[in-house]
């Protein structure tokens, strides 16, 4: 019998993953431009911190949301004593606007249908406990987030099947992947309760057409599922096609929430304002359901996992402000836009291509072409090398559950411009000595070969980092 | 509702099954305080809040020390330097001066006379976060819980709604004065045994709520033999620490396990939380504090569905290091609230309502058993009813708390001004001056339906499972809360 639970004891944390070793390496070697620029630049971690100065030039021309007042009056009892599960509905209605104004006001949100949960981390969970039991599957296309291993199944007790894609398509869904899931789940005696989606997606950096949306809803319909649509990347399409969210095709489709309920019960958006507004600290993700029960129930379960008051209250005023917030959404997009550039024309220079992405804070790069094989093996090889010779941190594909090995995920919102000049130059170099004339052989270190020891070791003391 | 039966299906049964708890008639008296709030100007005949164990008394000192420090806030021209590292941290390992200015609370609020490890304290969405959070790395689906009753309302929902896991209520009356007694401890593991039910452990509130009573140090070691000797796990909810009216009779787990060699201190789990004791429901600070390595580990990583917002434990950080401000408060607040007991409770003497001696907690714990008409469940809630709509009190009736005991109720002082208080507290008068002197028969003319059975006082359905329910911690007369 054991003393603890079985979530404790089974490791379905999910946090063994090579994904989190890399961040070890990083952690022991960080790369510092005066104090170690021979150290490992950090090229794993999906945040955007690009846009900081604009969060702050506002914050310094209003001291009131700061310092706990409305008005020039003190509200800071009201603010320390304010745990409804609701949420403050200033902050609601800011953040509802906020939605529908990165989607180009074609879709407008009701803020009567949204629970703020602790993140989308707290999102996602508490959207599966309220749709899904042990027994039960979600449907998810690969390559997917690492952590939904740990978000969506560890305390709920779903599984997840995976809806395989492949580079034949730039990874896009199709409907004969959607049905081998299918037949999937039911090998393993799983009933499928819904399909969730990122769009954009996490770590392609591509958002879903027109095509594979209509598809999905088709899909759902047919087998009366779910869908929940992780939009936390709606905010950061900087190219077209532009964004389309999932909510826009069912208005297309004419279904409205009188004449099609049913459609609109199964339909769900997830948010957050950590990579739109670079704010992952503040721990603000939201649950968009036109489904009252869920809603209902959802609101009850954000108990466990509620905003803070102060956190909200400082929000509902920057969300307020329309002005900045349409200032932000566009100067944002262009500088992420001017990265995505950089790092992509860079690694061309390489010799090394992109999935044409046009969203997102990562390129998901192809590497194949710089495999020993093509195996899963040799991408484990080739990441050890892009960490310990390379020095850059970056994550491999199979980190994502990709099917084929040789993808990269590389982040490059999460750097200054000089470090990822820098990366870049070393990618390049790195390239350039491997050619084929086998020159990389040689430069194989014991390092590298005691690394396969310690990679499939595991140390008890990790210092992981939150990331998406 | 045709609807519902379609959203059984599709829905997981958690989200259906009502286990959330939220549907008991705890709730009637809030509604009528969201209809009728009490208002010293606008409306002085409103009913006054006194469900709600809330601290309000000590907002002032720590309003000072936040406009004396704007670097705390990441918002200020002071602080402003700190905003992005701070709104891009969302390790769950917390920010370290925060953990370390946690543990320094934590340990001042019990004399110092125990010292809290920084690295084993791990933040969760409130103690409501902490509580499932624990429950989740100690319990499987199906196993139980021993938890001396009367308890705190909402633990089926914190405990059991989502982990599956299941409450036996221990239950304590007033012929020792609500005590936990090792025979009553045994006799519920040893029947829990007969019913094949799987007991992991032991969560007990100290202080309690809703008693207001610390545990003495016997009971406690009493506590801790059972457990260990039973290889079971002891939770213990000590969210309440600093409203303990004379901190050196509060005696904390962690300075009994000191003493107590034999004990496995793996099987030793601290709740905390900031929301009684500051007073700071709105910030979400739950902390789980466990002596377990792997509790710690995993319930680290199972932190990150409920992390306390960054700009929070930033202030926080600043706040709770200033030892010269920690000592202050904690001495001022148990002073404060040492006093508003003795108001309320010697009010209630003067026409001999007795509460359960008390030390500690926002509320008191009211005898009214001699009141009642007849000493069963329908008669505690007919007493009730008449307490909320004649004399307009939203006071908590006692087996909303899972008493067995009818004619107790719990009563919040300390979310009130000292003004209300007074009102409170001669309404009460009143209400037993009436009582005691007046035939029964004499509330028939008053309209007054008496035969309410405890079925009928179904809370309203409609209210319930519109968006618009009522929560436990409803705002709508928030200044915050707009018509819009």
């Amino acid at each position: 019998m054991g003393l603890l639970s079985t979530k404790v004891t089974c490791n379905s944390h999910g946090q063994d993953s090579s994904y989190f070793l890399g961040w070890q390496e990083y952690e022991k070697n960080p790369y510092d431009r005066v104090m170690n620029p021979e150290g490992i630049i950090q090229m794993g971690l999906a945040e955007n911190q690009l846009s900081f100065d604009l969060l702050e030039s506002w914050l310094d021309k209003n001291p009131d949301a700061a310092g706990f007042k409305s008005a020039g009056k003190s509200i800071f009892r009201e603010l320390a004593l304010f745990q409804d599960y609701h949420g403050l509905p200033a902050f609601k209605n800011a953040l509802v606007d906020f939605m529908a104004e990165i989607r180009g006001n074609a879709v407008t949100f009701d803020p009567d249908h949204i629970v703020l949960t602790a993140g989308s981390t707290s999102a996602n969970e508490t959207l599966v406990f309220c749709l899904g039991e042990q027994g039960d599957a979600f449907l998810i296309p690969t390559p997917y987030y690492p952590a939904f291993d740990r978000d969506l199944k560890w305390r709920t007790g779903v599984e997840i099947v995976p809806i395989q894609c492949s580079s034949s398509n730039n990874f896009q869904i199709t409907e004969s992947a959607l049905r081998e899931a299918c037949e999937e789940a039911k090998k393993r005696n799983l009933r499928v309760k819904g399909v969730l989606v990122t769009n954009p997606s996490n770590p392609l950096g591509t958002t879903l057409s027109r095509d594979e949306l209509n598809l999905l809803i088709d899909f759902i319909n047919e087998k009366n599922i779910h869908l929940i649509s992780d939009e936390i990347y709606s905010g950061t399409v900087f190219s077209s096609p532009s964004f389309i969210s999932v909510m826009e095709i069912l208005e297309e489709r004419n279904y409205h929430k009188d004449s099609h309920p049913d459609v609109w019960d199964r339909v769900h958006v997830v948010y957050s304002l950590s990579k739109d507004l670079g704010l992952p600290g503040f721990r603000v993700g939201a649950i968009y359901s036109e489904n009252n029960t869920v809603v209902a129930a959802a609101t009850k379960m954000s108990s466990f996992g509620l905003v803070s008051s102060q956190t909200q209250y400082l929000l509902s005023a920057l969300l307020g402000d329309k002005k900045f917030t349409k200032k932000y959404i566009s100067k944002n997009q262009k500088r992420l836009k001017r990265r995505q550039n950089m790092l992509v024309s860079g690694l061309q220079k390489a010799g090394i291509n992109c999935l044409n992405s046009n969203a997102g804070l990562f390129c998901w790069v192809d590497m194949r072409h710089l495999l020993q094989s093509n195996t899963f093996d040799a991408e484990m090889e080739l990441w050890k090398q892009i960490v310990y010779e390379v020095r850059l941190n970056i994550s491999p594909g199979s980190s994502f559950h990709c099917t084929e090995p040789g993808w990269f995920r590389v982040c490059f919102a999460n750097l200054s411009q000089d470090t990822l000049n820098l990366a870049i130059k070393r990618l390049k170099s790195f390239v350039a000595e491997s050619s084929p004339s086998g020159a990389h052989h040689s430069r194989e270190s014991s390092k590298t070969r005691s690394l396969t020891n310690w990679v499939f070791r595991l140390s008890s003391r990790v210092r992981e980092q939150e990331e998406r | 509702m045709g609807l519902e039966i379609e959203s059984n299906h599709l829905l997981s049964n958690i989200a259906v099954n009502g286990k959330h708890g939220e549907n008991s008639a705890y709730f009637d008296g809030w509604k009528a305080y969201e209809r009728d709030p009490f208002h010293p100007k606008n409306n002085p005949q409103g009913v006054i809040q006194m469900g709600l164990a809330e601290n309000q008394l000590c907002f002032d000192l720590i309003e000072e020390w936040i406009r004396n420090h704007p670097e705390a806030s990441i918002c200020t021209p002071e602080g402003l330097r700190h905003f992005r590292d701070v709104a891009i941290f969302q390790d769950y390992h917390g920010l370290p001066k925060f953990r370390k200015g946690v543990a320094n609370f934590m340990s001042k609020a019990r004399g110092g006379k125990v010292k809290f490890d920084e690295d084993r304290i791990l933040m969760s969405g409130g103690a409501t976060g902490a509580n499932e959070l624990v429950m989740f790395c100690l319990a499987d689906p199906g196993d139980a819980f021993l938890i001396p009753a009367p308890y705190y309302p909402a633990f089926p929902r914190d405990l059991c709604w989502r982990t599956r896991a299941q409450i036996i209520p221990v239950h304590c009356d007033s012929s020792n004065n609500f005590k936990i007694t090792r025979a009553a401890l045994e006799a519920a593991y040893v029947k829990a045994q007969e019913d094949k039910v799987n007991v992991k452990g032991l969560l007990i509130t100290n202080p309690s709520n809703p008693l207001g009573t610390t545990l003495d140090r016997e009971t406690l070691k009493s506590v801790v033999q059972f457990i260990n000797e039973n290889n079971i796990h002891l939770v213990c909810d000590e969210i309440y620490a600093a409203t303990v009216f004379n901190s050196s009779s509060f005696v904390s787990i962690s300075e009994i396990i000191q003493d107590m060699e034999f004990c496995n201190k793996d099987l030793i789990h601290i709740v905390y939380s900031l929301s009684k004791d500051m007073g700071l429901p709105g910030f979400r600070v739950g902390i789980v504090y466990s002596n377990s390595d792997k509790v710690v580990n995993n319930g680290r990583k199972m932190s990150s569905f409920g992390l306390v917002s960054s700009q929070t434990q930033h202030m926080l950080a600043e706040m709770l290091s200033d030892d010269d401000f920690v000592e202050k408060y904690l001495a001022e607040s148990s002073r404060r609230l040492a006093q508003r007991h003795s108001v309320f409770t010697k009010g209630l003497e003067k026409v001999g309502i007795a509460c359960l001696p008390s030390n500690a907690g926002l509320f008191c714990w009211m005898n009214l058993r001699s009141m009642l008409k007849e000493q069963t469940l329908e008669g505690e809630m007919m007493l009730w009813r008449m307490i909320v709509d004649d004399v307009k009190l939203n006071v908590s009736p006692g087996s909303s708390f899972n008493c067995l005991e009818p004619g107790w109720f719990r009563v919040c002082f300390a979310n009130m001004d000292e003004e209300t208080v007074d009102v409170a507290v001669k309404r009460i008068q009143d209400f037993v001056g009436k009582e005691t002197k007046k035939p029964v028969k004499g509330k028939n003319d008053q309209g007054l339906n008496l035969r309410v059975s405890f079925s009928s006082r179904r809370f309203d359905e409609t209210v319930l499972s519109s968006p618009q329910m009522i929560s436990p911690h409803s705002s709508a007369h928030s200044p915050l809360v707009k018509a819009t």
